[in-house]
Parts: C-alpha cells; structure tokens; sequence
C-alpha cells in the first residue's frame, strides 16, 4: 500500500496519430515502485462534462529520471481535453493503482495487444526484461497506419503484427495469427490487452491449449480505490473490483 | 484556536466532517491518503442482513457535474461486517457509523440489533433511501407511515445514536424528516442520491444495467442545500447535510442552512484526500472571517 496523489510535470506530449499521443510526466519526488499494468488515474481539469478522473495504464516508467509515460488513446471529451496538455503544466495523478501480471517461469511467454491495449505492454515487456526474460510480442492494429512506436517495442522483443486490412503484418486481429494457430503454440504464459471480445477470444484459446493467461481489463471507474464498486467485473468469486482485485486477472477466474 | 467541536445530540464529534456512505468503503481504502483519526467520523458501505453482489455491470455513468450509479449495496452482509471487517477498524480513534439497509422491517431490527453490541460503533445510519435496490430501500423513505414504522422497529432495539438517511425522491421531505423525528430518531442525514437516467444516444441503450440510478456529485448540491434548509428549520433534531459537497465552501454553506455535520461523498472519488482539504478550508474560514466556533455558523443563514 504506497498509493499517492501526486502533481506531475509534462515534459512532453507528443501526437502518435489523430487518436493517439504520448504524455512524459516528471515526478517531483521519488517514483515508488510501479508493478507492469498497474494504472494512474489522471484528473482532467478544464472539461466541463467531465466529472471524474480517467484511469490509463503506464506506458513506460524511466527512474532514473523520474518520470511516466502514458499512451493515451482518445475517446471522448475527458482524454480529448488531455490531449491539449502542454510542455511545463501540472497534471495530477492518484497512482500506483492495481494489482499486477503475475511473473513468468520462463522466455515463453507472449505479450498481446489490440489497439490502445498495447500501452501497457511496452512497461511490461521492460520490467519483465529487468528479471531476464524475454518477451515476444503480437500486436494488433487496424492498419499499418495505426501502428504505434515500433521501434520502441522491438528493443524489449520479437514483434509480431497483424493489422485488419493486411497493410503490415498479417492480415486479420490477433487471435488470426499464425503464432496463435500453428498446432503446437510454444507459450507457456500468454498477457494480453485490449477489447473485451479480443480478450475473450484469447482466454478462450488459452483455456482450450491449457496456456496460463491473464488478461488486463478496462471497465469503466470511479474511484480507483475499491470505494465506489462501480468497476466489478464478474468472476467465479462473485464480483470483483477491475481497480484494486484486477486490472489483471487469470481467464480461468472470469465470467464474461 | 477555532472551536470545531460539535455535540450531535449527544454524540460528540471532533469536528463537523464525516463521508458519505458507499464513498468511503470501510474506512481503509483511504489510509493511504487521510489519517482517519482526523474525521468528525465516516459512515461505513451499506450494510443488509445477508450478502448481497448488487447490480451487474455497468452500474456507473458520469453526468454533467455528477455521476449515476447502481452499485445496488454490494456488500457481505452484518455478520462478515462484525467477524471480520470491525476488528480492523474498531481502534480508530473516530466516529464510525454504520449504514443499515434491508428489504424488510425485519432486516432492519436483525442488522441493527447486532451492530448494537459493537463497543466501537456509537451510531447507525438507517438508509431508507437507497434508488438501487428494487426491493425495500428508498420505499421505507418515500411515505411516512413506511418511514415511521422502520424508525418505530429500531428505535425499539438499537440504543445508540440513530441517524435517518432521507430520500429526496419525495414531494415532501420535511414530513418525512418530522415522521421519523417523532418516531425517536437522534438525528437525520440528507440528502441521498437523486433517482436518474442516462441514455446512449449512438446505440439507443441505457448506460446503466438498471436503466436508472442514483445522482451525485455538484449537479445535485442547490438541490440537497434547499432541501437541508427547509428540514433544519422543521425539526428539532440536529440535521448532517451531504449533497455534493466538494469544497469547504460547500461544506459552510450548508452550515449555514442549518446542517450540525456533513458529509463528503462523490469528492472523495476524485480527490482521494477531499475530507482533509474540506476540514483545512473549513477551519481556514473560521479564521478569516472571525468564527471562533464553528456552532456560530450552524443555521445562521442571513437574510
């Protein structure tokens, strides 16, 4: 228990694409800990119609220089107005929130994402560096287009990509890849984000090869904290907080 | 030094900031940001007789300035409440009320006879206003025969203080507040949430799995602050005002409608630490403007 509310320094806040960009916040004091998937829940300020805070998963963590990166994809009025943050403006953040993605046995192990899910892969992909293993990727896009900082992904692993037009990669979403499709799959551990079918789809196959997988959920918040129980998820266990019992979770616990 | 003491009926508070059930969870979701002994008190997750999951997902959507939601009191029920989460909050050193929900008059007397026999509890809130529940909440708090013969039950068998929570889904919430006054309650809580809807417009569906929910947040605050006023000047009984309260100025202006205490909700969703910086700005008022206890302000309305 380290969670913290915190004003952060925009050092950047690049634009990826027309949906996409990229926030560097510094840190004024020392970054605690931050476990891969875990999220931040900014506050927007300035939106008149947004009320609440926005939870986006890290990007990116550099302790050396003190600062989070988050990839923010945006979806309405709240990310929107984010997206006009500036170079040297406070943004404040309630962090670190979450549980984690388990530590992997070994190298098999595949990190997935689907669109804006591939943020918190890069940070995983790197902290689970840190430990000596190391990942292969399989991203999913809708076209070669969409594709978000390639060469940042290939330091930390093989990439993999299908894109649903077939511009790059293979053609399809990932769950048509040929590394999801050959009749041996050599993971031992699949992590995945992204759309709730993807992740379905995914866990599903999983299940069916007996591959251990957790999959990072999205479901709309409030709080961040487990007080409001806006976010529950169902599960075997009944219903179960995506902010403080999830966002990660074993396939085999959910009901969806 | 500003006084900041309150005597709510009996009930001595440090100071006049409480937070609002189902805000709050149980008080330790928070010890990362508010050091709790510093609260006039919180008010625990609505509590029912056995465990209940609530409403499915999405129970959430945020409004202009506010929120709905349909949590529909998610909680494990009195006994796990009393075995295991009350052990870990009986020493702090605060005012920790639990809300007492239930679907029938029975419910209500069975969760509060036990929650009587918890030393460390000096105080319930009888929510008969939850909009989330299909069965019995708000129906206990929108008539007053309903309204009184809950109160009337309870009273019967719980001995320490006995807060009402009102619902503001009524046409008169001043008979309600003066029903309950007469059934022996030690004081009363409003407001709870506003019953309301939201749709989506691109897919034509409700945002809420129970189409409708409870309102929060500043939207509603004009509202709960009328509302505060027009019962504190009907009823002897001290009056705690919550409503979307998310500033100490917040907080004094239902002061001065009449309100002993209040409670911060939906704030302390987005500013984890709203009840501390709500209690800062509370005292830094007093100061400013020459109040040297804050009962001064209680009521004292001009005009």
């Amino acid at each position: 228990m380290n969670k913290q509310t915190c004003d952060f320094e925009v050092v950047y806040n690049i634009s990826l694409s027309d949906d996409y960009f990229l926030l560097k916040l510094l840190a004024e004091d020392e970054l605690p800990n931050i476990s891969p998937a875990q999220f931040v829940e900014v506050r927007i300020d300035g939106a008149p119609n947004t009320f609440l805070r926005r939870p986006i998963s890290v990007h990116d963590v550099n302790y050396e220089k003190n600062t989070i990166s988050l990839l923010v994809r945006i979806a309405g009025e709240g990310t929107a107005k984010l997206s006009q943050i500036n170079k040297g403006d406070l943004l404040n953040l309630v962090f670190p929130l979450g549980n984690s993605f388990s530590m992997p046995d070994n190298d098999n192990i595949l990190l997935v994402g689907g669109g804006c899910g591939v943020a918190p892969m890069l940070y995983t992909a790197k902290y689970f560096m840190n430990f000596g293993f190391s990942p292969t990727f399989l991203l999913g896009y809708k076209d070669k287009e969409s594709i978000l900082r390639s060469d940042k992904f290939a330091k930390y692993g093989n990439v993999f990509y299908t894109t649903e037009d077939g511009s790059f990669g293979e053609t399809g979403n990932v769950l048509d890849h040929s590394l999801l499709n050959s009749d041996k799959i050599h993971f031992d551990k699949i992590y995945a984000c992204g759309p709730q079918p993807m992740l379905k789809a995914l866990g599903n196959l999983a299940i069916e090869k007996n591959i251990t997988c957790e999959v990072s959920l999205e479901n709309l918040m409030a709080c961040g904290i487990g007080a409001c129980l806006c976010c529950v998820q169902d599960t075997i266990d009944g219903h179960k907080c995506v902010c403080t019992d999830g966002p990660v979770f074993n396939v085999k616990k959910l009901v969806w | 030094m500003v006084n900041l003491n309150i005597d709510f009926n009996g009930l001595k508070l440090k100071n006049p900031v409480l937070t609002a059930s189902g805000t709050f969870g149980y008080g330790l979701e928070f010890e990362d940001f508010v050091d709790l002994s510093r609260l006039g008190g919180f008010i625990v997750k609505g509590t029912t007789l056995l465990h209940r999951e609530g409403n499915p997902y999405p129970r959430m959507a945020e409004t202009a300035a506010g929120m709905l939601n349909a949590v529909g009191l998610q909680n494990k029920g009195v006994k796990v409440f009393c075995d295991d989460i009350y052990p870990k909050i009986e020493h702090l050193n605060t005012n920790i009320f639990v809300n007492v929900s239930g679907s029938t008059v029975d419910d209500y007397v069975a969760t509060a006879e036990m929650i009587n026999e918890l030393t460390n509890i000096p105080a319930i809130e009888l929510n008969i206003s939850c909009p989330n529940v299909k069965e019995g909440g708000m129906a206990f708090g929108t008539s007053c025969a309903s309204a009184e013969e809950v109160v009337k039950a309870v009273r019967q068998v719980y001995k320490k203080h006995l807060m009402v929570k009102l619902s503001p889904n009524v046409t008169d919430i001043v008979s309600i507040a003066q029903a309950v006054e007469n059934q022996g309650a030690d004081s009363v809580s409003l407001v709870n949430t506003f019953l309301g809807m939201a749709i989506d417009a691109k897919t034509r569906k409700p945002k809420l799995s129970t189409i409708t929910g409870g309102l929060s947040g500043s939207a509603i605050k004009p509202i709960a602050l009328r509302m505060v006023w027009q019962v504190a000047k009907a009823v002897k009984i001290p009056v705690c005002g919550l409503g979307g309260i998310m500033t100490a100025e917040d907080a004094i202006e239902f002061f001065l409608a009449g309100a002993s205490c209040i409670q911060v909700g939906t704030a302390n969703f987005i500013e984890p630490d709203a009840t501390i910086k709500i209690l800062e700005g509370i005292e830094y008022y007093c100061k400013k403007y020459g109040v040297k206890d804050i009962n001064e302000l209680i009521g004292s309305l001009r005009s």
